[in-house]
């Protein structure tokens, strides 16, 4: 699959929450998009991602 | 008068400043300056700047510089205006500016000295409600617009109520989890309301790393996604305010039917 533009290989089914976790990203600081629609955060730990898929996780940090 | 770490002496003053903590501010205004304030801002609010000039002139002067089919356009728009510090104060203003008709202001604080370094308020703002400053300034820019104020925090329980009305979100907090919050309630429950937000704006780096990112169809990030504030570098009002610049013109971009970033 596809994450930030960068191709990426997953062995094991992994979830939108895993993907944050393995890369050591605050769930609470990060919108992800899943082919082009918002990953709702209350089903994070649901979706489970293909192959085919394009994700772009955006990271907030502080600062307004 | 002479600052005692001078940029012509080097050798001990040439310490690296960003490993220094910041010193704390302590407020030092005396009751008579803090009343002189409150004064002040009540005389500015007491000023019906309608006034001073008529709804006319004012088209007439954004009509001259915009013409009327852009300015329809800016007439009919609505916008909200979610953290009205650093980043909304001067969105707002921008978009008050060319006469954006309808604005939704929304932040839950109060003016502090230290939002002065990069906020779009005056001295006499301090301790009054953002939104209610920030109405101020803008009316006393283009008093004929529609501005809406809401002194409060956004929240998964009233976010649908609280933006059900507005066109287009300009998430302008400045907390990450605030931030956060905001583009995925906003995604989540408006996915058809264009949204633009910001990260990474911290510091004097490079204006250049700064950009307009169209993240999804109605999802748009402006920011050099990554400089957050440290000691020695922290949010000022030059680089926050090209990120500003950089959402205000989304903002318009989008309300003149420009999609892309």
């Amino acid at each position: 699959m596809k994450v930030n533009g960068e191709q990426v290989v997953c062995d094991t089914p992994m979830s939108v929450t895993q993907l944050i976790e393995s890369r050591g990203l605050n769930s609470r600081r990060v919108a992800v998009e899943l082919n082009g629609s918002i990953v709702p955060r209350a089903q994070r730990e649901t979706t489970m991602l293909k192959d085919s898929d394009t994700v772009e996780i955006v990271s907030f940090v502080q600062g307004g | 008068m002479t600052s005692p770490i001078s940029a012509t002496g080097a050798g001990a003053s040439a310490a690296p400043a960003q490993q220094v903590a910041n010193p704390p501010f302590i407020p030092s205004a005396t009751p008579e300056q803090d009343a002189a304030r409150a004064r002040m801002f009540a005389q500015l609010d007491g000023l019906d700047v309608r006034r001073l000039v008529s709804e006319k002139e004012v088209r007439d002067a954004l009509l001259e510089r915009h013409g009327a089919a852009t300015q329809a356009k800016l007439d009919a728009a609505s916008v909200a205006i979610c953290g009205c510090g650093g980043l909304g104060s001067t969105v707002a203003i921008a978009l008050a500016r060319i006469g954006v008709g309808h604005m939704h202001l929304i932040d839950f604080d109060v003016v502090d000295m230290t939002n002065l370094n990069r906020q779009q308020y005056s001295v006499w703002h301090v301790g009054q409600p953002k939104p209610v400053a920030l109405r101020q300034v803008i009316a006393s820019i283009n008093p004929y617009l529609d501005v809406r104020i809401d002194c409060t925090k956004v929240t998964d329980d009233n976010v649908r109520d609280l933006l059900a009305g507005d066109a287009i979100v300009a998430e302008c907090f400045d907390v990450p989890e605030n931030k956060t919050f905001l583009v995925n309630a906003v995604l989540e429950n408006f996915p058809d309301k264009p949204l633009v937000s910001a990260s990474g704006m911290a510091g004097y780096c490079s204006s250049n790393l700064i950009s307009t990112r169209r993240v999804a169809r109605n999802f748009y990030f402006c920011g050099d996604g990554e400089t957050a504030p440290k000691p020695g570098a922290g949010l000022m009002a030059p680089r926050v305010g090209v990120v500003a610049a950089h959402e205000a013109n989304m903002i318009t971009r989008i309300i003149l039917g420009e999609d892309d970033a």
